[in-house]
């Protein structure tokens, strides 16, 4: 916490971060896509209040990261639209920042952490100036929020999974955004890589900051997230967790291939395997 | 070697050809370490082959064999290569590989069957177009030299200019999109340029070896560096000696080809980087690995004496 109030302070962002309007970070408004003629997402509508940290939920191929693509500019939807503080996002972009899926660049690139993570301050930079002593220290800063400024001299293609996934929100904490977009941070990490994530999320939180986060594993949507955007290619529902995150209603997203796992609130995709007619019984058993 | 030296300040052609030699190897390393890093090596072999049928139509509409003319061509036909490959790629099931295929041989053939009527029709002047085909480094002017440092210095310029653009958008395309950089120019802008790498060595190595000085240097340079912009000076120094070695083996008298030799000295550097390169050289590689194996197991304490014998 301490640490994150003093970074910013001392990075003096909100002296170059002009405020945001006063609209919602997010407001999707019937977004529906499809890629080719395959149909993705349905008449998507919701709003994100700021502050709060929201897991995007739903089974694979249920539009989570169409979705993110859409509110990012970087597909156009078939109908509807993203705004973000009231705009699109072409004029909104500078309160964005993106953590994209680690598997989604080469990390073979020739290249070391302290490198990437300056990339998260290219969109302050502007076209032709290259980044100097004070994006390295910033960089620097960033690395060291997430505890691996030990690594910044080092070959991306030499960290661990998540080391690399470390740098990346490092790379989107650079951008000193008010809006963060993350698509699966927590996939393929492991448990001190994630508990690490989480702090920086509530860190983030803390300084009134709105992060939104594609996540897979409904065990912890509880846990982690203040609100749940239940995603089926549909909107199933979306809400604070507590009122939204119900047997009925992810049942109603993974179309009856969830079961109830504990009377704790844990949930869990059953695996394929099980017989049709033994899953029915079971949800209905547990959801009556 | 003194007299070769000597010929190579103070002849006129051996000046022409390592020096013509020396530019083209400079911007095919610097482009090369783009493509290559963007995995589309190939794509500069595609381009130069595509470039072939743009010269015939440009000596067929001029009569002349202007450089600056069928450079010009060639340029146009790689272009339309290029966009060619993309359509292909966007609009139907085809993917990247076979779609270069496609339009490597397709243009290809059709510059051989140009190139073929162009000799039947009996038009003066016309013999030395073949050259192109595999290069003719002997026959470059200082008029050729000329234009070839011009594009070469455009080329570089503007990659020296948006080198952060140009370094992200080989990283990551899809986060510069979202930083507001506009991905589809820019990918227009790299393959340019990589279309004036190949225009640059038509004359000299020819569209069949051209890919070679793309790719060659760029992967030699990767084995020495983790750096990206140590891995473009290093393909660019690699790409210049091989153009300066192999206009010098070509002048000692044998007779031999310059562009091929170019492309084996180029081959010889990579094959020396494969193994002592500093960052991923075999030879290195098994050093490293040998002595970390070894402070593993001086870090591990001896078994007890009776655990011995399984």
């Amino acid at each position: 916490m301490t640490t994150t109030e003093a970074t910013l302070t001392e990075r003096r962002s909100f002296r170059d971060t002009p405020a945001p309007p006063d609209a919602a970070p997010l407001d999707v408004r019937g977004v529906t896509a499809a890629y080719r003629d395959q149909p993705v997402l349905w008449d998507v509508s919701f709003t994100v209040p700021p502050g709060q940290l929201v897991g995007i939920v739903g089974p694979n191929g249920a539009g989570k990261t169409t979705l993110l693509k859409i509110v990012m500019g970087l597909m156009r939807p078939a109908a509807g639209q993203a705004l973000i503080y009231g705009q699109p996002f072409a004029q909104a972009r500078r309160w964005v920042g993106y953590v994209p899926q680690r598997g989604s660049v080469d990390w073979d690139f020739p290249t070391d952490a302290l490198d990437v993570v300056q990339m998260g301050r290219y969109g302050r930079l502007g076209w032709f100036r290259r980044p100097g002593a004070e994006e390295r220290r910033r960089a620097l800063a960033c690395l060291e929020q997430l505890g691996i400024a030990h690594l910044a001299g080092r070959q991306i293609s030499q960290l661990s999974g998540g080391q690399q996934q470390r740098v990346f929100l490092a790379r989107a904490l650079a951008q000193d955004a008010r809006l963060y977009l993350m698509d699966e941070p927590f996939a393929g990490v492991d448990f001190k890589t994630e508990q690490a994530i989480l702090a920086l999320l509530r860190e983030l939180r803390a300084a009134g900051r709105t992060v939104i986060v594609v996540h897979h594993d409904l065990e912890t949507v509880g846990d982690y997230f203040d609100r749940v955007v239940l995603l089926n290619g549909r909107l199933v529902a979306e809400g604070p967790v507590g009122e939204v995150f119900t047997r009925e209603n992810v049942a109603a997203a993974y179309g009856g291939s969830v079961a109830f796992l504990s009377d704790e609130g844990m949930w869990g995709v059953v695996v394929a395997d099980m017989d049709g007619a033994a899953r029915s019984e079971r949800a209905a058993a547990n959801g009556g | 070697m003194g007299g070769l030296l000597r010929d190579l300040l103070f002849d006129y052609t051996l000046r022409n050809v390592a020096l013509g030699c020396a530019i083209l190897g400079v911007t095919g390393g610097v482009l090369g370490s783009f493509a290559i890093l963007r995995r589309q090596g190939l794509l500069g072999d595609a381009l130069a082959h595509a470039a072939l049928p743009g010269v015939c139509v440009a000596f067929i509409l001029t009569g002349a064999k202007t450089p600056a003319v069928l450079l010009l061509g060639a340029a146009v036909s790689a272009w339309l290569g290029a966009l060619l490959i993309l359509a292909i790629v966007r609009g139907t099931r085809i993917k990247q590989d076979a779609a270069l295929g496609i339009v490597l041989s397709t243009f290809f053939g059709a510059g051989v069957v140009l190139l073929t009527a162009i000799a039947r029709s009996g038009n003066a002047g016309q013999s030395g177009l073949d050259a192109f085909i595999f290069g003719q480094a002997a026959t470059l002017i200082w008029r050729d030299v000329a234009t070839m440092g011009l594009l070469a210095l455009a080329a570089l310029g503007v990659v020296a200019l948006l080198f952060k653009e140009l370094k992200l958008l080989t990283f990551d395309p899809a986060f510069a999109a979202t930083l507001g950089y506009p991905v589809g120019a820019l990918n227009v802008l790299l393959t340019t340029l990589i279309v004036v790498a190949v225009v640059i060595g038509l004359q000299a190595v020819g569209v069949v070896l051209m890919a070679a000085l793309l790719i060659t240097p760029a992967a030699a340079a990767r084995q020495w560096t983790d750096r990206f912009a140590a891995m473009i000076g290093l393909a660019a120094l690699f790409g210049a000696a091989s153009g300066v070695a192999g206009a010098l083996l070509s002048a000692t008298g044998a007779n031999l080809p310059t562009g091929p030799l170019i492309i084996l000295v180029a081959t010889a550097i990579l094959l020396l980087s494969l193994l002592f390169g500093t960052s991923r050289g075999v030879v290195w590689s098994r050093i490293r690995d040998r002595r970390s194996r070894r402070a593993a197991l001086a870090a591990v304490p001896p078994p007890p004496p009776n655990s011995g014998g399984s």
